[in-house]
């Protein structure tokens, strides 16, 4: 079978990222904009990925473990403080966390 | 004893440290003994060392002493080291000696002042600067001294700080003694590049070897020392300074006058003899700057009023003969002349001291009148005072200085007639302002009555300063007269023999004769004019030309308008233009520009999350697009 050519997996990647990022900014749900980085490391990942598969290097998956890894510690540290933030300002709204300015 | 040397000067600057520290807690016989003390000390192991050293004639003729090394750049490594020789010691001699006595008097004298403490403190790093100036091996050190000597005028010439002219006057000295110390720096870093060392005794060994005699670089070093010294010792054309300098306490006057910051110019051209030696041309400037300033500065002391400033133009006057006689190469008779001077000026301004004090600080001559019979120790210490000053012959010490230098300004292979004209002519002008000054201080009708006479503490320094301006001139006597000559025997192995010009050898009574006469006929002129026949002098006053020829003399021969014309104003002037100093608006800028990029930044510090999200993104697509141009 024909394998994927490498430049529509990291066409693909480039997509991910580029809906991530541009939800991060035009959000401001905060749960959304956490789901989004999610997207962005996601689209990351699959870059790794083809690069992988395309020179035939175990390194590409290695490198997604990692980012996997990170995600998760991120996720946690992020919905802890995302709780937080709630249980303070009784909203979602990131704009509303500009009291911490200065 | 050789290991005391460093004692002398460290003595009087501990005593300023003390008194610094702690003056306004001591009690004022505290501070009196330890102000007088350290000076009266430093003077008494001078004396032991002096005897030691003139007993026991050390080979070579100096005794030399390194403290510590003060540091060390790039092979430059100049030392705190202390060198005596015959040189430095009658300098140390008159220094602290004098000083002790000035010291001595200035506990009477400064009594109920309330600045007691910060005065003796100032004398005593006074004391302590100067001689640390004339006992430094190297020129560092030398100038360190000399630095401190200047700040030390500043602050004693400014001494009543409460009164404005006061502080005028000391900025004056300050700032016109450091155009002096400019050029002095000037020829320290040449000869330093010229020698690799600031040491006095390498660089005159190695002088004459390195240079011929009118090598260019010998003369710019010597004409830039001559800067230096004309400056500290208020020669032409920085003499404006000393006049004002009056300003200060009689003490500080006398201190500064007789034994210590005039001479420091002195000093330096005769301890500089060697580059003087290889620059005639230089040598030659020292005696016409020595003459003429001595017949200005005689001029303008026979118009004043103030007590004070006849004396002030006096020492002007009597450096020139200095100058003169260095400058004729008669290095030991200037010496000589600095000592005796010292004693006769010392004591003219003490005596000063207790009149001024003795009628409510009249300073004013024409006010004072009929003394004589009011204070008689006064009156015998100031006549002493006044003909050796006069140099009226044979009794007094500065006859037999002021002739050797006359007859050395003809007679020596450098000297000429008019150095000796010029010489004369101020014998004949010293002899009349001198005792002008004596006949309308003590003479006549009293016209100010007298609060209460002079203490024990303050005729004491009189007496013994008189006892010395009578005598001190006998240990050189001229060759005619028994040829007794211990100074400059005792000088001859720090200073060259003065040479003489055989022709005229025969002739010496001859002109020692005319030099009396000539001094005797100023007095008998000032006798004529002041005392005996006062209607002579009412009708010069009548006169137009007298009057004005009095005035510019009484200002000075206007020194002070012509400087004040060509630097003072112009200066004044372009500070007023500028008063808005234009670089100080670059940096005003600067500084505005940073607080605006500072206002700008802080700004973003929003909080809002997207617009830092925003900013990261812009940034890194800056980054990305940069790094993919070309």
């Amino acid at each position: 079978m024909n394998p994927i050519p490498m430049d529509h997996g990291l066409m693909l990647a480039g997509i991910l990222f580029m809906l991530g990022l541009i939800s991060v900014l035009i959000r401001r749900n905060i749960i959304f904009m956490l789901i989004s980085v999610e997207i962005m490391l996601n689209a990351a990942g699959l870059a790794f990925i083809v690069a992988g598969a395309r020179w035939a290097q175990p390194e590409g998956q290695v490198m997604f473990i990692f980012i996997i890894t990170m995600a998760a510690a991120e996720v946690s540290v992020g919905l802890a403080l995302i709780l937080q933030l709630y249980h303070q300002l009784k909203t979602l709204d990131s704009d509303a966390a500009n009291q911490m300015h200065g | 004893m050789e290991a005391l040397l460093w004692t002398i000067p460290a003595l009087p600057f501990a005593g300023a440290l003390v008194l610094i520290l702690m003056g306004t807690r001591l009690s004022r016989s505290a501070v009196a003994l330890i102000g007088v003390g350290s000076v009266g000390l430093a003077a008494l192991i001078t004396i032991i060392l002096g005897i030691n050293f003139i007993s026991g004639k050390p080979t070579p003729p100096y005794y030399h002493q390194e403290v510590w090394q003060w540091f060390e750049v790039a092979g430059f490594n100049p030392s705190v080291a202390f060198h005596l020789d015959a040189l430095s010691l009658v300098f140390i001699f008159v220094i602290t000696f004098v000083g002790f006595l000035i010291h001595l008097y200035s506990t009477a004298y400064m009594a109920p002042d309330e600045g007691f403490a910060r005065f003796f403190a100032y004398l005593n790093l006074f004391v302590g600067s100067m001689l640390v100036l004339v006992l430094a091996d190297n020129l560092l050190l030398l100038y360190l001294g000399w630095e401190g000597v200047g700040l030390c005028s500043y602050l004693l010439i400014g001494f009543w700080y409460t009164e404005p002219a006061n502080g005028y006057a000391a900025r004056k000295a300050f700032i016109t003694t450091r155009v002096g110390d400019t050029a002095l720096a000037i020829g320290l870093f040449m000869l330093f590049q010229n020698f690799g060392t600031l040491h006095i005794q390498t660089i005159a060994t190695e002088a004459p070897q390195l240079w011929s005699v009118g090598t260019q670089n010998a003369v710019i070093i010597a004409f830039l020392l001559l800067g230096g010294a004309v400056g500290k010792s208020g020669q032409l054309p920085l003499q404006t300074w000393l006049p004002d300098a009056m300003a200060g306490p009689t003490p500080v006057s006398a201190l500064i006058h007789a034994a210590t910051m005039v001479t420091a110019g002195v000093y330096l051209i005769a301890r500089m003899h060697v580059i003087f030696d290889l620059a005639p041309a230089a040598q030659l400037t020292v005696a016409i700057i020595g003459a003429v300033t001595l017949l200005l500065a005689g001029c303008s002391a026979l118009t004043q009023s103030d007590l004070k400033r006849v004396l002030a133009y006096s020492t002007i006057s009597q450096i020139g003969y200095m100058f003169l006689a260095l400058g004729v190469g008669a290095w030991s008779a200037g010496i000589f002349h600095f000592m005796i001077h010292a004693f006769f000026k010392a004591l003219l301004f003490l005596s000063a001291g207790a009149i001024i004090i003795s009628l409510h600080h009249e300073q004013n001559m024409f006010k004072m009148g009929g003394l004589r019979k009011l204070m008689p120790v006064v009156f015998w210490t100031f006549l002493i005072g006044s003909a050796s000053l006069a140099a009226l012959p044979l009794i007094t010490a500065g006859f037999y200085s002021k002739d050797q230098i006359l007859w050395y300004s003809l007679a020596s292979e450098r000297g000429n007639f008019w150095l000796y004209l010029a010489g004369l002519t101020g014998a004949f002008i010293t002899g009349n302002y001198t005792f002008r000054m004596v006949f309308f201080t003590f003479y006549g009708e009293a016209k100010t009555q007298v609060s209460h006479p002079p203490g024990k503490l303050i005729t004491i320094p009189l007496i013994i300063l008189a006892i010395l301006s009578l005598v001190g001139g006998f240990i050189e006597l001229p060759h005619n007269f028994g040829h007794f000559t211990v100074f400059s025997d005792f000088l001859t192995s720090a200073l060259p023999a003065t040479s003489i010009n055989e022709t005229l050898g025969s002739l010496e009574w001859l002109f020692q004769v005319l030099a009396a006469l000539v001094s005797l006929a100023g007095v008998y002129l000032a006798y004529l004019f002041y005392l005996k026949n006062p209607t002579l002098q009412n009708s010069l006053e009548h006169s137009g030309w007298a009057m004005s020829l009095h005035r510019f003399w009484y200002s000075g021969w206007g020194f002070d308008k012509l400087y004040d014309l060509i630097l003072v104003k112009p200066f004044v002037f372009l500070a007023t233009i500028n008063k808005n100093d234009f670089i100080d608006k670059i940096y005003t800028a600067i500084a505005a520009l940073t607080r605006a990029f500072n206002h700008g930044l802080a700004r973003t510090q929003s909080g809002i999350l997207r617009w830092y999200m925003m900013g990261i993104v812009v940034g890194a697509l800056l980054i990305i697009t940069l790094s993919l141009l070309p």
